[in-house]
């Protein structure tokens, strides 16, 4: 059953490698999203600091919804869903093999790329590590929790706007202690309670994710 | 022996009664052709005895005790072939052949390999999905129905876009599934030869309702 898992985390790997254009454009929107912010509210330093940390976070959230319509949609379309249903793993361990693939394209990437952002924004360098640690703890949840609004809203045409609407208000928990680590590491206070919450929501979000999404996509196949 | 039936199946899609009172009954070694007018629910009844869709009445068993009893077993013993051929324009030939293989269980790639030769694909093993012809691509959804052996299988309109070898090839493949003690219920509207079948005649008398599904 391990095998089957890691097959189709491989497969999906490699289809999105090979189409490219999903994480490239998350990846983008990331990056563009943030550089807009000092643009927009003016080079000074000060005020960037105290943003920074949301711009990046509220950014990330927009950002790894983006891709988040194909998580399963391609699949579903092409019947190959009908086909992975049927397959000897449960639903639910196909649904976190292709979360996990998605996270690995279109997550992690996030997570890498969150410093040099933080950089751009003169957040200071003692904060990085919190930064990517609570990114590395918030993005799988987006991820899953993203997972169960993409089954949901598969069978429906308008189904990015959907996602969003769906999914949003369930990010709000990772944005808040997510932005809230990386203030406490540039203000100096404690920032352990907030990734012990990330880390809760994360394993929260695993439990939760696949068993949701499963449910949906049993719904959306009959 | 073993025998795969259902008795006294209701089917309803949506508000539609598809079917009802319909039953059936397939031995290891036999071909069962589902025939009948398009929306008399031939898909229907194949995607109730793979467990895609739930049927409001009746029963389907295996060996006696009902498929839903152990989903998973049942799944573990069936190949679905749908209308669609799941084929990703992005992976090769190979790709496809090799993930499903393995996703049967059936390790390494002779399997696949072997599977490729018996329907003409072997030549293309390379070729990205995306340069199939739609009869080619039918011709992979089937190729990955030998990759690996299951006592069932269930296909919708296999010979849909067959040039006659690959038909040729698809009777014999069924043969050798029946003659390995496999069974197999097939929708088709195209004869098709099979050492030892039966048919099932759906008459469609729900279809007048609505539109086919």
């Amino acid at each position: 059953m391990m095998t089957a898992f890691w097959l189709l985390v491989g497969r999906d790997l490699r289809l999105k490698l090979r189409h490219g254009g999903d994480s490239a454009m998350v990846l983008a929107f990331f990056v563009l999203g943030v550089a807009l912010f000092p643009l927009g509210v003016g080079p000074e330093t000060n005020i960037l600091i105290r943003i920074g940390p949301g711009v990046i976070w509220v950014t990330a959230l927009l950002a790894s919804m983006l891709a988040l319509d194909q998580l399963f949609r391609a699949d579903y379309e092409d019947g190959n869903l009908e086909l992975l249903v049927l397959g000897p793993l449960p639903l639910e361990a196909v649904v976190g093999a292709k979360a996990l693939a998605h996270w690995l394209v279109a997550g992690f990437p996030l997570v890498v790329l969150a410093p040099l952002l933080a950089l751009m924004l003169g957040i200071d360098a003692g904060a990085y590590p919190v930064l990517i640690l609570a990114m590395a703890l918030g993005t799988p949840v987006l991820t899953l929790i993203g997972a169960i609004g993409a089954a949901l809203a598969l069978g429906a045409r308008q189904g990015g706007v959907l996602i969003a609407l769906l999914v949003l208000p369930l990010y709000i928990p990772v944005l808040i202690f997510g932005v809230g680590a990386v203030d406490a590491a540039i203000d100096g206070l404690a920032v352990r309670p907030h990734l012990l919450i990330l880390g809760g929501l994360f394993l929260f979000a695993l439990v939760i994710g696949p068993w949701a999404s499963a449910a949906a996509l049993r719904q959306s196949l009959t | 022996m073993t025998m795969f039936s259902g008795h006294d199946l209701t089917c309803i899609r949506g508000e539609r009664l598809v079917f009802t009172g319909l039953s059936f009954a397939v031995d290891a070694g036999t071909v069962l052709f589902l025939t009948g007018p398009n929306g008399s629910g031939k898909s229907s009844l194949l995607r109730l005895m793979a467990g895609l869709l739930q049927w409001a009445e009746g029963d389907i068993s295996w060996d006696g005790r009902s498929v839903d009893g152990d989903r998973e077993a049942h799944r573990a013993r069936l190949r679905f072939l749908g209308h669609d051929d799941a084929v990703k324009p992005a992976l090769c030939v190979a790709d496809d052949l090799t993930f499903w293989a393995g996703w049967h269980g059936a390790a390494g790639s002779d399997a696949a390999l072997a599977a490729a030769g018996r329907f003409g694909l072997d030549g293309l093993w390379r070729t990205p999905c995306r340069f199939l012809s739609a009869g080619q691509r039918r011709r992979l959804a089937l190729a990955r129905l030998t990759t690996a052996p299951a006592p069932l299988w269930l296909l919708d309109e296999p010979a849909v876009g067959l040039d006659q070898p690959s038909v040729t090839a698809l009777e014999a493949a069924l043969a050798d599934h029946c003659a390995g003690g496999g069974r197999a219920v097939v929708a088709t509207h195209q004869a098709l030869s099979a050492p030892q079948s039966a048919e099932l005649r759906l008459d469609g008398d729900g279809a007048g309702d609505g539109p086919p599904s």
